[in-house]
């Protein structure tokens, strides 16, 4: 029994955690590729990014956690702009091929240049304190951060759902979404709005960047790394879904985590092996007709 | 763009790329190691070729193929199958067999679902590569591969020699068979998939088929290439089976010009040369001269070094039809 409880804890706590950090991260993606259509295997990049910059103005310049958090989302969405306009606006329309060519350029871009500028070693990151002290739950501890990114991603998580549920924006995104050249013609400026989606999908990736470096650790390789396990999410989430790639998420969180417990050997099966399932049942389902 | 589908003939600059690589064997003895990763990277290539740019089927997991066939040659050398040529071949034919039943998985799909399902059956062939350590020697990879001498004659010196003429053969052999295939109404028609699926359909070729026919032996051609790397080598590592192996492809191809049967061939030369110059300079800056090309090549339209090649081909000939202002 008590093992059971302590099971379902660490699944929980670690599972979701990491679920809403993976979501975070996804949540851009799922973004631009509803909206723009563009594979963008580089958006990791973005995620890389704000992990390093909040990393590096603790390291360096001693910003409080929460302010360097904050700082390195805003610079990421802000450098996100220029990067949409001179790299991704050439490939709206273009083919995969081309997509998936640049944005590994992209991708590699990022990697040498975070080589450069921090090393090929992991770049040491280190919580807050109050963060990263320990909570005795009886049966089992768990450290503070587990639960302040479970909370902080829940309070985004809300946030997503009303401006994309209840605002204009994202009645705008969702139209955008649905139909390009409808809500083209009925006079949304298309331009405007892939821009300021690309900008919000970035920061949110560098927020999940951020606050999931103690889980998922800076490294050069990183937009690499964690590419295949964001590309299941919006996969599996349906492209431009922006409601159940939360579920998902976490769903992809909880399922690793378990699978990493339980057989530790045969972990990494079971999402790629679920990934195969559901394409085949989704193609299989509907006839003559991609994932879109 | 016009397509030269049907091929006849030889062009001149044909011969003259072969005897190049004749020419690297004499010139440079002491480079062989590098010409040799050179020439098995061409094939892997040239395998992919057969796919992506005729068929037009974006896979990111070509490496499935390409890392079966170097841990079948492998396996097959340490279990006492020594010959060579043969175990090239067997280890081609097993990568085609896999590639036979992969093929109708990731033929149902195309664009974006199928670079996914691509994705995710190379992940987990690399994961069952890694955690199937009594099988593939997991992280420590395959040591100890001895084949034996070519032809019964011809040792494997750690100079290369050998190894740099037996992996030119193939490649010459086995481009000579692909250089057929695309030319031939079969290939003819890879390409007009390729330009516009619905029409094939339409015009009642069997598109299905076709694909299916052209994934086996790219598989075929791409495992020949992953034996020839664990045979020159003696040894088969993880990476051989990795996504960075599949992408590497991708980006050889695309750089020497896609849908050109040299694309590969003079892509992947140019691919090593620039990484292992840049390595010397920093083993991580190259990713740089490797970004940066990957970007021009998309900048500058998708037609790689011999797209760029005939387009100064043209403007010469057009500057000398017109003659010397």
């Amino acid at each position: 029994m008590d093992k059971a409880v302590s099971f379902l804890s660490f699944v929980i706590l670690y599972g979701v955690s990491y679920g809403l950090v993976l979501f975070l991260i996804s949540i851009g993606l799922v973004l631009t590729m509803g909206l723009m259509r563009v594979v963008n295997l580089a958006h990791g990049s973005f995620a890389a990014i704000g992990g390093y910059l909040c990393a590096f103005l603790m390291n360096r310049y001693a910003f409080p956690y929460g302010v360097a958090v904050v700082a390195s989302v805003l610079a990421v969405a802000a450098l996100s702009v220029p990067i949409e306009r001179v790299f991704y606006a050439r490939l709206y329309g273009a083919s995969e091929l081309d997509q998936v060519l640049m944005t590994v350029g992209l991708m590699l871009a990022t990697a040498a240049t975070i080589t450069l500028v921090f090393g090929p070693d992991v770049y040491p990151s280190s919580l807050p304190g109050v963060l990263a002290r320990n909570i005795d739950l009886g049966f089992r501890t768990f450290q503070a951060y587990r639960l302040f990114v479970i909370v902080l991603g829940v309070a985004l998580l809300v946030a997503l759902w009303y401006v994309f549920d209840r605002t204009s924006f994202g009645a705008l995104v969702r139209a955008a979404v649905d139909n390009p050249s409808m809500a083209e013609s009925t006079g949304i400026n298309v331009k405007l709005l892939f821009s300021a989606t690309f900008a919000l999908g970035s920061g949110l990736a560098a927020m999940g960047g951020a606050i999931g470096f103690a889980m998922l650790p800076l490294e050069p390789l990183y937009p690499f790394k964690y590419l295949t396990l964001v590309l299941v999410v919006v996969v599996l989430a349906g492209i431009g879904n922006i409601k159940s790639s939360a579920g998902v998420a976490v769903a992809v969180g909880v399922v690793d985590t378990t699978g990493r417990y339980l057989a530790p050997t045969y972990g990494a099966f079971l999402i790629y092996g679920f990934l195969i399932l559901v394409l085949l049942l989704r193609r299989l389902g509907a006839p003559g007709r991609g994932i879109a | 763009m016009t397509y030269r589908i049907l091929r006849r003939g030889v062009h001149p600059a044909e011969a003259g790329y072969w005897l190049a690589l004749l020419a690297i064997f004499l010139v440079f003895p002491t480079h062989l190691s590098l010409a040799t990763t050179a020439l098995i990277f061409a094939l892997f290539a040239l395998s992919y070729d057969l796919i992506l740019g005729f068929a037009g089927i974006v896979s990111l997991g070509h490496a499935v193929f390409y890392g079966v066939g170097a841990y079948s040659a492998g396996l097959l050398a340490l279990g006492g199958v020594r010959e060579p040529i043969s175990g090239a071949l067997l280890a081609g034919l097993t990568a085609a067999a896999l590639g036979a039943c992969i093929a109708p998985l990731v033929l149902l799909f195309d664009g974006l679902a199928l670079m996914m399902m691509t994705l995710a059956i190379g992940v987990i062939f690399y994961e069952a590569a890694n955690k199937l350590t009594w099988l593939t020697g997991g992280d420590d990879g395959l040591h100890g591969i001895v084949i034996d001498p070519l032809f019964g004659v011809f040792r494997w010196s750690v100079y290369g020699y050998t190894s740099y003429l037996y992996v030119l053969g193939w490649l010459f052999v086995l481009f000579v068979l692909v250089r057929t295939i695309v030319g031939s109404p079969f290939g003819a028609a890879l390409q007009g998939i390729r330009e516009n699926t619905t029409r094939m359909y339409l015009v009642g070729a069997p598109v299905r088929l076709h694909l299916f026919r052209v994934y086996v032996m790219s598989a075929f051609v791409a495992g020949i290439a992953g034996a020839l790397s664990a045979q020159t080598t003696q040894f088969v590592g993880l990476e051989v089976i990795s996504l960075d192996q599949s992408i590497d492809a991708m980006v050889m191809l695309v750089l020497g010009g896609a849908g050109r049967l040299y694309g590969g061939l003079i892509g992947a030369p140019v691919y090593i040369v620039v990484r292992d110059w840049a390595s010397a300079w920093n083993p991580y800056y190259w990713m740089f001269v490797i970004s940066a090309l990957l970007i021009a090549v998309v900048r500058f339209g998708r037609r790689g070094i011999l797209g760029a090649a005939d387009g100064l081909a043209d403007a010469a000939r057009r500057y000398i039809a017109r003659g010397v202002p």
